[in-house]
């Protein structure tokens, strides 16, 4: 299935030699992923590894082996501090100086996936330019914590919240954790509904089944890109006639309302065009 | 160089590739197995791949048994290395 991420739609792809491989293939799995990332044509698709924590005996073999290939973004599993993504950093950048790679290419996402985690997430997110992404590992963290992992997401809950408080204030993405049951396609669009209620700007899948669904709750509908475009349309017209607020049928219209129309058309990847000052009335 | 013990890596499943290697004794040379369901189409190619690989990791007196499943060339590498590696005593990283 990994030679056919790219056909999927999905806007990312993670290869894992965490978790998902057994103790005795990790070597195996990384010279299975090493060889895909230097192979395949993924498309458009951002390309990300999960390696092995760096207190495990594969963290470093990992890094060596999948650094040099400067894939999209390296996932850092079970983050904790700021201390250990520094430790991170800087064996990435011996590797990278090794190999004569530049350090501001392969990003960083960083996995909180234990109470720890979640305490030190806003320090995890923001001190390090180099982490672009933090996501929920929601099998983990419940297990970290002791309690069943529910459908309602209840014991992860202040967990979500407080990753995407820490996100939100980095500006940086924030992805929820996978929903386990491939099968129940209505739970997995109610908890997406609810993840992008609550802030997160993506979620993982680990069946390409799931991509559409996530991807219809995720993509603004044409109602909503109309309004946003007429929104911004709007106010850069007033704008470059010094309105700093004015009204769309009746209502206001300020800045708050115009940074969440800007991001409904960057989602939707639509450019305002003023070529047509007239307005528009659609 | 001399593989050290019997090792084997990849699976069954489809789209990969199981390798089995054994030492044999100095001189006797490569014996090479392949069972593969795409032989016909892609049997040439696997050996060509097979062949660079031992010659890369200089492997002369070697028992390789394949059985693909139709692999891909980047697969039949990472596979047929780990493979090597694991029989020369060389892999990293990982838990035997």
């Amino acid at each position: 299935m990994i030679q056919q991420g790219g056909v999927y739609g999905a806007d990312s792809i993670l290869l894992d030699l965490e978790d998902s491989v057994a103790l005795n293939q990790k070597d195996a799995a990384r010279f299975l992923v090493r060889n895909m990332i230097r192979t395949i044509d993924f498309y458009e698709t951002e390309v990300c590894v999960r390696v092995n924590h760096l207190s495990t005996p594969f963290g470093i073999s990992d890094l060596e082996e999948i650094v040099p290939l400067q894939p999209s973004a390296i996932r850092y599993p079970k983050t904790e501090t700021g201390g250990e993504i520094s430790d991170l950093l800087q064996i990435i950048e011996q590797i990278e100086d090794k190999h004569h790679l530049p350090h501001h290419v392969m990003t960083i996402h960083a996995m909180i996936e234990t109470a720890m985690g979640v305490q030190n997430v806003f320090e995890i997110a923001s001190k390090f330019k180099r982490i672009d992404a933090i996501t929920v590992g929601g099998q983990d963290l419940t297990a970290d914590m002791d309690i069943l992992y529910t459908p309602d997401g209840a014991g992860i809950d202040f967990a979500r919240k407080r990753i995407v408080m820490a996100g939100k204030a980095s500006h940086i993405d924030i992805l929820d954790t996978v929903f386990p049951d491939v099968n129940d396609e209505e739970g997995l669009k109610r908890e997406t509904e609810y993840a992008k209620k609550i802030g997160f700007t993506g979620k993982a899948v680990i069946n390409p089944r799931q991509i559409d669904i996530i991807h219809k709750v995720y993509t603004p509908t044409e109602e909503e890109i109309r309004k946003a475009y007429r929104i911004v349309k709007e106010f850069r017209i007033n704008s470059a006639a010094g309105k700093g607020v004015f009204a769309i049928d009746g209502k206001m219209i300020d800045a708050p309302v115009v940074r969440r129309a800007e991001y409904i058309l960057k989602l939707a990847n639509i450019e305002v065009s003023l070529a047509d000052n007239q307005g528009d009335s659609q | 160089m001399i593989p050290k013990v019997a090792a084997q890596a990849g699976t069954f499943e489809s789209s990969d590739v199981l390798f089995l290697i054994e030492p044999l004794p100095e001189k006797a040379g490569r014996k090479i197995e392949l069972f593969s369901t795409v032989l016909h189409q892609y049997g040439e190619s696997f050996n060509r791949i097979v062949s660079e690989m031992l010659d890369d990791f200089d492997l002369t007196d070697i028992h390789l048994i394949a059985r693909d499943k139709g692999a891909l060339e980047p697969t039949i590498k990472a596979r047929l290395e780990t493979a090597i590696r694991r029989s020369l005593e060389m892999q990293e990283g990982t838990l035997i």
